[in-house]
């Protein structure tokens, strides 16, 4: 058998330079695609934000017309959706499943390569219809129609873009669940996987389950737009609201997808750092899979203004705030976990306490804005941004980057400066509240969401939370700093990086092998 | 540089001129918007309290179960107990919660016994408003000064034009103390109408025909705005509703049926 491998690996010719990266079927390889990928696309949509603060800074408008301005609310959804969260979490999870359940690999390489290269050309054709002559899709990333059907040119281009990156999820997702089923560490049964295993492995199932959903709605767009379909025009005896039922239907599954491969990185790192066990595994596992059933039946809170029955406002209304209990037992946890611990606060750690803060304010208000006769005041307010912006800024892009600093020397072999970190963390975190908490008031006071230019006494907290937003930017410069510094560093990092930390991963040496293990590891 | 320190000028003048440091939703002048904004401080002041706990606990142990302290980890790591516990105890306040607002949903929703109705239009980028009973009728759009300030390159100070981006051509006109059916639907795309003294705000859609009831308490002028993207200029659809007493409502209405002819042929 060991002879077989050292078989292969002499034949394992690799191609040099960019023909490397293209043909690669290394899930590591993969990881770190995605992972540039990612913060590439963080970077783009963070600038197209940054065109919205600088308008927002005061009343009136001072550097885009509205339709432009639509534009980019709409394009800076769909990028920090699809291209900075998603992928960033699918290369956390090619870079770690495989090392964490014991194998050498995903399951289906090749389809690794393939479900990553679709994403480039997917941005490039979404990208590409800001410079049409009619400008980009400007509906709000939700595309409601009939609004979306009076778009320009850049329509059928955005659709087919997402066509592709649902193809490339849901083939991401299938190369999960095969690894994760066949390819564990013998003695690793399903309740000794890892956590960020776990959450992983609901998530693929949402994404298979959800994708497709979305794939059917925008199709019945084009249809409508072109071939003279009337799914959701009324004129012609459709409606509008069906695709806000069919839309939400994938797009409150989306959420979780955004948020459950996080909460397995907080998991991961609390513990670490609390030199304890992960409090209440079970119950993790169970609350991560009951906030995967329920995404499927609370589709509807997004659209409790449209005029719904009685009957319909209030079963949303339960159901939703029914997630409340799961998210709440995960939270109860992580404070358990870290109870009576022995606590250190490096830069990861530092990240995952302020997720668990500031994604349970997001929660409360998450809480507020499921009670229907409250949320008739709420919807469509800068409240609901403030709301979205807490539980996926702080909360999936703070897990990101804490697992980015938590993996790197495993990744690397090589440490990241501490002070650094933690200069980069406590700019995040104070710059993140600065532009996000004072959207809750102006939301309050009756801003609504979506518009390029307000009425004066909304003023001062736009003009706050636009200076917090180009110092969040700024300081996810560093960011990108601490790490051209760490991988400028010769290799020196312990395989074990920290005293806390557990897991197949921490065996291996660091950088982690190419192939992470020829022989699979035993699990006691 | 120039365009910074205008930046600075007005941040510094909006700072002490107007500042209008308004940090919650306001109370309603109506029995619903009331009953919202209740039902909002009710599960503010429980988010708060449990925020306080759930925090305080962390924070405790972030302070005391430090390695730095010399802290030596414990090494349980479940609790049936506790983790039934903390299910169950959310549980109870969400039903506590539920409770009172499936009644304030129920009373809401029940638009029965009014005694005029409103029909409201969306349109891009205006509402038409019928007075179904009182066969009045007319558009509705931004006033003009605003209108001229909102242009990029403006010269118009926006701070210096009558409540900017929320004043309207014609005001819609209503009654105190009655009960006032509001019919919604739109022409082109879907938009959303909302005056949040006075209701919560529901989509007007194409096709459909939505329904919302206010009964206003205190005469005075409220102002409100489209609240669904609905294109270019959703920013730029104010709704502005001047409720006055019974009497002059009336006056109003007969005031108005005359000159109706200009809008009617819409």
């Amino acid at each position: 058998m060991s002879a077989n491998i050292d078989h292969l690996k002499e034949e394992h010719h690799q191609p040099s330079g960019l023909m490397r990266w293209i043909t690669t079927t290394n899930h590591k390889d993969i990881g770190s695609l995605y992972l540039w990928f990612s913060l590439l696309m963080f970077f783009v949509g963070g600038l197209m934000a940054l065109i919205i603060r600088a308008e927002l800074f005061q009343p009136g408008l001072q550097f885009v017309v509205p339709g432009f301005f639509n534009q980019m609310t709409t394009m800076h959804a769909l990028i920090m959706i699809f291209g900075a969260v998603m992928p960033a979490f699918v290369g956390l999870a090619n870079w770690q499943l495989p090392m964490m359940i014991g194998a050498p690999d995903m399951a289906l390489p090749r389809l690794n390569n393939w479900s990553f290269w679709i994403l480039p050309f997917a941005f490039t054709m979404l990208l590409s219809t800001l410079f049409f002559e009619s400008g980009g899709p400007a509906a709000g990333w939700t595309l409601y129609p009939p609004l979306s059907l009076q778009g320009g040119n850049s329509m059928p281009f955005v659709i087919f873009s997402l066509h592709l990156l649902g193809a490339s999820s849901i083939l991401g997702a299938i190369n999960v669940i095969a690894t994760i089923l066949n390819m564990r560490a013998p003695g690793m049964t399903l309740m000794k996987m890892p956590i960020f295993v776990w959450t992983w492995l609901i998530t693929a199932f949402l994404l298979i389950a959800s994708m497709p959903v979305l794939a059917g709605a925008i199709t019945m767009l084009l249809t409508d737009r072109f071939y003279g379909t009337s799914f959701f025009t009324a004129a012609g005896g459709g409606d509008p609201v069906l695709f806000q039922h069919i839309f939400w239907f994938f797009g409150h599954p989306e959420v979780y997808i955004l948020i459950l491969p996080a909460f397995g990185i907080v998991s991961t790192i609390i513990p670490a750092f609390s030199r304890k066990k992960l409090f209440g595994y079970d119950s993790m596992v169970y609350a991560t899979a009951s906030i995967a059933l329920l995404s499927f039946i609370v589709w509807a809170h997004h659209m409790f203004t449209v005029g719904m029955p009685l009957a319909g406002e209030i079963f949303f209304m339960f159901t939703t705030m029914l997630i409340a209990v799961p998210t709440g037992v995960k939270v109860f946890n992580w404070v358990a976990t870290m109870w009576k611990g022995s606590m250190t606060f490096e830069t990861p750690m530092l990240f995952a306490l302020a997720f668990i803060i500031l994604f349970t304010i997001g929660g409360f208000s998450g809480l507020m804005l499921a009670i229907t006769p409250a949320d008739f005041q709420y919807h469509d307010t800068y409240f609901v941004v403030a709301h979205f912006h807490y539980v996926l800024v702080p909360g999936a892009v703070f897990a990101i980057i804490a697992a980015v600093y938590y993996w790197l020397p495993k990744w690397t072999g090589k440490m990241y400066n501490e002070t650094l970190g933690k200069v980069h963390f406590w700019m995040t975190t104070i710059f993140v509240n600065i532009t996000f908490f004072p959207m809750h008031f102006v939301g309050l006071a009756g801003m609504p969401r979506r518009i390029p230019d307000y009425a004066v006494q909304f003023t001062d907290f736009n003009m706050i939370a636009s200076v917090g937003a180009f110092g969040f930017g700024l300081s996810q410069l560093l960011f990108v700093y601490i790490l051209f510094l760490t991988l400028k560093q010769p290799v020196t990092a312990e395989d074990k990086s920290w005293e806390g930390a557990e897991g197949l991963e921490w065996t291996l040496p660091s950088p982690a092998p190419y192939h992470s293990f020829d022989t699979p590891p035993k699990v006691e | 540089m120039k365009r910074l320190s205008v930046f600075l000028v007005t941040m510094l003048a909006s700072l002490t001129t107007m500042a209008d440091w308004e940090v919650n939703m306001p109370r309603g002048v109506t029995p619903t918007a009331n009953a919202a904004y209740d039902l909002h401080m009710l599960i503010f002041y429980i988010t708060v309290v449990i925020g306080i706990v759930v925090f305080g606990v962390m924070f405790y142990s972030i302070f005391h179960h430090r390695k730095s302290k010399g802290a030596k980890p414990a090494s349980f790591h479940e609790s049936t107990t506790v983790e039934i516990i903390w299910t169950v105890i959310p549980f109870v306040i969400l039903v506590g919660m539920a409770i009172p607002a499936t009644k304030t949903l129920i009373m809401m929703e029940d638009t029965r016994n009014s005694e005029i109705t409103l029909k409201v239009t969306g349109y891009q980028w205006m509402w038409k408003y019928d007075y179904v009973e009182d066969d009045v009728a007319f558009f509705s759009k931004l006033d003009s000064d605003s209108n001229e300030a909102r242009q990029l390159g403006s010269k118009k100070d926006v701070n210096k034009v009558d409540n900017y981006l929320l004043n309207v051509d014609n005001e819609v006109v209503l009654p105190t103390d009655t009960k006032i059916r509001i019919l919604l639907t739109a022409s082109d795309v879907i938009h959303a109408w909302w005056v949040p003294e006075l209701t919560g705000k529901k989509d007007a859609i194409p096709g459909y025909v939505n329904e919302l009831w206010i009964d206003i308490k205190k005469p005075g002028v409220y102002r409100g705005q489209c609240t669904e993207l609905c294109g270019k200029d959703h920013g730029f659809m104010p709704i502005v509703v001047r409720a006055v007493p019974k009497q002059e409502y009336t006056k109003w209405v007969s005031l108005n049926q005359k000159n109706r002819v200009a809008d009617k042929s819409k």
